[in-house]
């Protein structure tokens, strides 16, 4: 039995690929332009040019198709799901109907839009995760945030509190498979009995996990302090952000690239009205 | 306990596949003290969970009074029970508000109740040696020794056959250490099976009746402590250190005496004693040694 | 006018707020430039108050301490002490801040606010002194336990400081991870690094040039590792590795001359057999 495993959700993979080396901030902005351009066109010919540019991900990451598609796997359930209602309110021509429940046209198309739609989403957000190391990544967004710490946002402080987040991530899921199993070892059981009775078969777990990431945690703080952090004070960076030609580069590209879908998916959209 | 060609490894089939364990064999019967020794890393612990059914052989055999442990077998719950698995740090597993509800956790969900509960509780405390004045206690509050017993009474109050330790001494002061090793040769000698992971090759190697050596997952070397302290001594294995006394026994062989490697200190006085050197002058520091 | 000493306690009492007891029941203590001193005691001695007193993370409730000079209850001298003074702790993963290895190694400089290219220096150096050059790209989390304390040495290290204090700094590690760290440790007191180091473990002491007894609360006893084996061990309740118990029969039978230290090419040698 092994619990947790697998478990990547965009867990950094440390590499020397191109999307690594780009500056945090440049992806950060790719992903929303990308989230954005997701938002604006995603009818299956705009799905078709998404998925070639996602074919194009492991080139420019190193990282394999394989692994880059399994990090959707925690919200399968949720695509699924969404898809499910999609097809079933999504009124039109039927083309299957059984009792209430209705199948449309329409709602094929949107439950498999809606789905992919999901699904490229969650792809693109975690290929960001994956190629960008968490102190990197909360430095970018402490960057392009810091235009509000003129207005008493604590960017500075935000980007700290993330990094030491993410950094507890794994922590978190050793401390949590270890328990797991050291309470099954003395007979716990998290698997029989009404709702009630294995939500409360968690205490003896979840007590344990807070105590010890609370202990953590607080050891952590002392170690942070003794090596100088004070909280709120300007800090330097060992490799400052840069920006150079090749971010343009890929923003201007990814533009480019985004605006020929959204072109696409409108005259497909008059096309179609026109039919 | 029988264990045979077994091999393990993590997130199998993914690109983090890590090989945990490669074709390792070993048996253990009751009353018999086996350590496994290696470095961080070297399969020790996932070892020690395939014996408790926590792990389920992905290729091999793992066998426990007859029942083998596959994903469909039945019984493995009763398995748990028969296999006592003390993590390393078990104290960080405390969840209860006072020692005895600590205690009696594994019991109780065995099914035990009443009379029968108590009288697991009062087994593991006389074994363990808490006073029990303690058990009315919040186990977060006693000492780092004090929580090791409870957290030891709590596995042993299921009164398990087999008892499997993962580190048991991390942590612990020199005091709290031979506490445990006096519990862990009472529990052998009343027919309890002890199966010590450690990376602590002096303890392995003074108390145990055999050892088996991991080196990333493979078996090297598996025997009495004698020959395995032999074996160390010309094949140097990763991450495991000599212990003094075994380096010290190895120089006095090779300054002509002959003596075991495991040997205990009176020993090792007795055969020093034996060839006299510098009598009568000692305290002093010698510059002429008359021989 | 001679050197201020790196640390010098006087009469240092401290209590935990809530706790009934005092952990530490006056400590006197001077500890000089270049020094590498073993404070060693029980669990539950006040060792490990005492190092977070000398890193200014407690103040002492009565008494003072000084470090280079400066008294840790003037709250404006705490980032120059912390900088002078740094702590290696207990559990390596508790002091990993980032999950790549040069970029943990730079967060103190980082935060003492240097420019990239003084802080790339002292993380070179550090990782040098920590024996991590060939991972400092790599994942903090994939590195061994040993591996992951020398990080938090380099840490340390990267700070810049006159003097480490180790608390428990390798109560956590097999025994390969201590002694690549306990040897890492050698030749950082040989480039002049004073040192404090807080253990349990007696054998540990061998290393050191001066040993100080922490019991209850109090330094009991302060000497040389070669007084302290041969003759003040034995004033504490302290179980003895078997090493030194070997080293300590040999003594009472007069087969060892006084002065030698339990470690095993030493005894061997001094048997003259």
């Amino acid at each position: 039995m092994q619990f947790l495993s697998g478990i990547s959700l965009g867990q950094f993979i440390p590499g020397d690929s191109l999307l690594h080396r780009l500056d945090p901030r440049c992806k950060i902005i790719s992903t929303f332009l990308l989230i954005t351009g997701l938002f604006m066109a995603s009818k299956i010919p705009d799905l078709v040019l998404w998925g070639i540019f996602l074919l194009a991900l492991p080139a420019l990451s190193g990282i394999s198709l394989k692994t880059i598609l399994k990090s959707a796997r925690p919200i399968l359930f949720l695509v699924a799901i969404t898809a499910l209602l999609n097809l079933f309110w999504t009124p039109g021509r039927a083309v299957f109907q059984a009792g209430f429940l209705k199948v449309t046209e329409e709602g094929l198309m949107t439950a498999f839009e809606m789905g992919m739609r999901l699904f490229f989403l969650v792809v693109f957000a975690s290929m960001l995760m994956m190629t960008t190391n968490p102190m990197a990544f909360s430095d970018g967004l402490e960057r392009l945030l810091s235009p509000l710490s003129k207005i008493g946002f604590p960017s500075s402080e935000m980007a700290v509190m993330m990094t030491i987040a993410l950094r507890f991530i794994p922590t978190l899921f050793e401390e949590t498979d270890r328990i797991l199993k050291a309470q099954l070892s003395r007979g716990a059981d998290f698997e029989s009995g009404g709702l009630l009775k294995r939500a409360r078969s968690f205490i003896p777990v979840l007590i344990p996990l807070f105590i010890l990431v609370f202990q953590r945690a607080e050891n952590l703080a002392i170690a942070m302090e003794s090596r100088c952090y004070v909280p709120g004070m300007a800090r330097t960076r060992l490799n400052p952000l840069v920006w150079s030609g090749k971010e343009t580069a890929a923003i201007l590209g990814l533009l480019a690239f985004i605006t020929a879908v959204v072109l696409l998916d409108r005259s497909y959209f008059l096309g179609f009205v026109a039919i | 306990m029988i264990i045979e060609h077994l091999s393990y490894s993590y997130n199998s089939g993914t690109p983090s596949e890590a090989l945990a364990l490669k074709d390792v064999s070993v048996s253990v019967s009751r009353g018999e003290w086996v350590s496994i020794v290696g470095h961080t890393g070297s399969g020790k612990s996932t070892l020690a969970q395939h014996m408790n059914a926590l792990l389920i052989p992905q290729s091999g055999l793992v066998e426990i009074d007859g029942v083998q442990v596959t994903p469909k077998a039945k019984g493995l719950r009763e398995l748990r029970r028969k296999v006592g698995l003390v993590f390393q740090y078990p104290e960080q597993q405390f969840f209860a508000e006072t020692a005895r509800d600590e205690i009696a956790f594994a019991p109780a969900n065995w099914g035990a109740s009443g009379e029968e509960l108590e009288q697991c509780v009062d087994y593991a405390v006389s074994s363990v040696g808490l006073e029990p004045d303690l058990l009315g206690a919040n186990p977060f509050s006693l000492s780092g020794g004090q929580q090791r017993r409870v957290a030891m009474a709590s596995v042993i109050a299921m009164k398990p056959d087999y008892l499997v330790l993962d580190e048991p001494t991390a942590g612990l002061d020199a005091p709290g250490i031979n506490e445990l090793i006096r519990l862990l040769k009472k529990l052998r000698s009343e027919g309890l099976a002890v199966i010590q992971v450690t990376h602590d090759l002096q303890s392995a190697l003074d108390h145990s009746d055999r050892l088996l050596v991991l080196e990333n997952g493979m078996s090297v070397a598996g025997g009495a402590p004698e020959e395995i302290a032999q074996y160390l001594l010309e094949n140097p294995v990763r991450g495991l250190v000599m212990p003094p006394l075994v380096q010290f026994a190895a120089g006095l062989r090779e300054r002509g005496i002959t003596l075991d490697l495991t040997s205990d200190i009176g020993t090792i006085i007795k055969k020093i004693e034996e060839r006299r050197p510098c009598a009568g002058i000692a305290g002093e520091r010698q510059d002429t040694c008359s021989f | 006018m001679g050197k201020d000493p790196i640390f010098s306690l006087r009469g240092v009492e401290f209590a935990y707020p809530g706790a009934s007891f005092y952990a530490l029941r006056g400590v006197d203590l001077e500890v000089s430039e270049g020094e590498w001193v073993a404070l060693v005691g029980a669990n539950g001695s006040g060792k490990s108050t005492l190092a977070k007193i000398c890193n200014a993370l407690l103040i002492p409730a009565q008494g003072d301490c000084f470090v280079m000079g400066a008294n840790t209850r003037e709250e404006a001298l705490i980032p120059d002490i912390r900088r002078n003074v740094s702590l290696v702790f207990q559990n390596p993963e508790d002091q990993i801040v980032a999950s790549i290895v040069e970029e943990d190694v730079a967060f103190g400089p980082e935060n003492l606010g240097l420019p990239s290219s003084e802080i790339k220096r002292r993380v070179d150096r550090a990782l040098g002194l920590a024996g991590l050059l060939n991972e400092r790209r790599k994942g903090s989390f994939s590195l061994s336990g040993g591996q992951k304390q020398r990080l938090a040495l380099a840490g340390a290290l990267a700070l810049e400081p006159a003097a480490l204090l180790l608390d428990e700094s390798t109560s956590m590690l097999d025994p390969e991870g201590r002694l690549s760290f306990l040897s890492c440790l050698g030749s950082l007191k040989l480039s002049g690094m004073t040192i404090v180091q807080i253990t349990h473990r007696m054998e540990e002491a061998i290393q050191s040039d001066r040993v100080v007894v922490i019991d209850a609360g109090r330094a009991v006893w302060d000497g040389s590792p070669g007084d302290f084996f041969d003759g003040a061990y034995r004033d504490w309740s302290f179980e003895e590795p078997p090493g030194v118990a070997l080293y300590r029969e040999l003594l009472g039978r007069g087969l060892l001359p006084g002065g030698t230290l339990p470690d095993v090419d030493s005894m061997l040698g001094a048997l003259c057999l």
